[in-house]
């Protein structure tokens, strides 16, 4: 296809550089996805793609992720999860609201940096990180969620239709899922959350093989994050 | 005692001291609760008033808040200070997420064993004069206003203040090859509710010490 029409049709997509596999960047798959939002990718593979985006000045902290989007070359997780989410109306209808969506998504984030950083410990550094893992959700984090779905008695966290807030609960819900297949099994309504969200259409697809979700860190990422930033 | 925000913390800087500048410099007065012991952290986890058993605690308008960024968002959205749309939103959250990356590293370094406060100083500074100042002497010359995002004072601006004073009690001269933001400080310094809660007397709270350190590690329990 001539570049200038595959140039047009990316045109209003936004570009996500990172790379290939979930680190930082997975939140901001996921957002885009339940939103319905088409989006391309530029996996960082070299040094050289890394240095050309600082010499270009398109990262502002020396940083990714990075997402282009609406004409801005947006860097910081969360301030782009910020502007998916209010572009997309996935932040609540009022102050209070986004103040509670605000509050649940830093819980889930901690929990899921957890997990994040997983790949990175020796053998075993990670047998006591998974034991933190299991603590932290099922003492500290999904009690919480459970809760919170108990006393607000709708189907979504906050309001009643679907916020970043949920979206990032069943991120971090499958995720620790893969580390500790049973941690749901004293959270009777987190089970009826995670069928019903994971049945949403937008995140349906998603979830299906050959969607941009990717698959959790092997040792190839990890050598090619350590190449790209000159890590020993 | 109705009305006022009520944060509940340790007597001293940590997590809370970006809400505690971000409510002075929106001219909101706010009381604390000091934590001191063990047992009164406890209490507030048995009486459920922490939803992730942290603290900051921030209760304001009928919410138990907690979560620094979520709390920080609040005020910012109540007081005006969160810029005018959606992509100034997205600039302050960019440039807040930048400058707590920065004082992050200084706001955790008393609690590092002594060996690596030495050896993580100067990496501190580095990423200071390289990376962060930096992108902000850059943002204020390209939009060219006297804040970082739209035409008034925004929680960006509040917390790049913070930023610079807490990277200057460490190494004063880190400035020197910013004059725009030695230009920013000196205006954002003279604000009047900036300047009243630069003055002796207010609820800022100094540079972490010993005794603090030691009080958060034992009501904290860790190490």
């Amino acid at each position: 296809m001539p570049k200038a029409i595959r140039s047009s049709l990316m045109a209003g997509k936004p570009k996500l550089y990172y790379f290939n596999g979930r680190g930082r960047m997975e939140s901001v798959r996921w957002l885009l996805a339940a939103a319905g939002i088409e989006f391309v990718e530029e996996f960082l593979e070299t040094r050289e793609q890394y240095e050309k985006l600082l010499q270009d000045g398109a990262l502002l902290f020396q940083q990714v992720p990075m997402v282009e989007i609406d004409g801005m070359k947006m860097v910081q997780t969360r301030a782009i999860l910020g502007y998916i989410a209010a572009k997309h109306n996935l932040y609540g209808k009022n102050l209070k609201e986004r103040a509670l969506i605000d509050m649940y998504v830093e819980g889930t984030r901690d929990l899921m940096d957890l997990i994040r950083v997983h790949h990175k410990f020796s053998p075993e550094e990670q047998e006591k990180n998974l034991a933190l893992i299991n603590e932290r959700a099922t003492a500290r984090y999904f009690p919480v969620y459970e809760k919170v779905l108990k006393d607000h008695g709708t189907e979504f966290l906050v309001g009643n239709q679907l916020t970043w807030a949920d979206v990032q609960l069943i991120e971090a819900i499958l995720m620790v899922e893969e580390k500790v297949s049973t941690i749901l099994s004293k959270f009777p309504l987190l089970q009826d959350f995670k069928t019903r969200i994971c049945n949403i259409p937008t995140i349906k697809k998603f979830l299906q093989p050959g969607s941009q979700r990717k698959p959790p860190p092997d040792e190839s990422y990890v050598v090619t994050a350590n190449r790209v930033f000159n890590r020993k | 005692m109705s009305g006022k925000p009520k944060l509940t913390y340790f007597n001293g800087r940590g997590r809370m001291e970006s809400i505690r500048w971000l409510l002075a410099a929106a001219g909101v007065e706010f009381e604390e609760d000091f934590l001191e012991t063990r047992e009164q952290y406890l209490k507030l986890i048995q009486d459920g008033h922490l939803l992730f058993d942290q603290v900051p605690l921030v209760e304001i308008d009928g919410m138990k808040m907690v979560q620094t960024k979520a709390i920080l968002s609040y005020i910012a959205g109540k007081h005006n200070l969160y810029g005018k749309g959606l992509k100034e939103r997205a600039f302050i959250d960019t440039y807040v997420e930048g400058t707590t990356d920065l004082m992050q590293m200084i706001l955790t370094l008393p609690f590092s064993p002594p060996e690596a406060k030495k050896k993580n100083l100067p990496l501190i500074i580095e990423k200071a004069k390289n990376r962060y100042f930096p992108a902000y002497e850059k943002a204020l010359k390209q939009h060219g206003q006297g804040f970082l995002v739209g035409n008034q004072l925004s929680w960006a601006d509040v917390h790049l203040l913070e930023a610079i004073l807490m990277v200057e009690e460490k190494e004063p001269t880190v400035l020197s090859e910013f004059p725009l933001l030695q230009g920013f400080k000196t205006r954002i310094s003279n604000m009047p509710t900036i300047k009243k809660f630069l003055q002796p007397g207010s609820q800022r709270k100094p540079q972490p010490d010993d005794k603090y350190v030691a009080t958060v590690m034992k009501i904290l329990k860790e190490g």
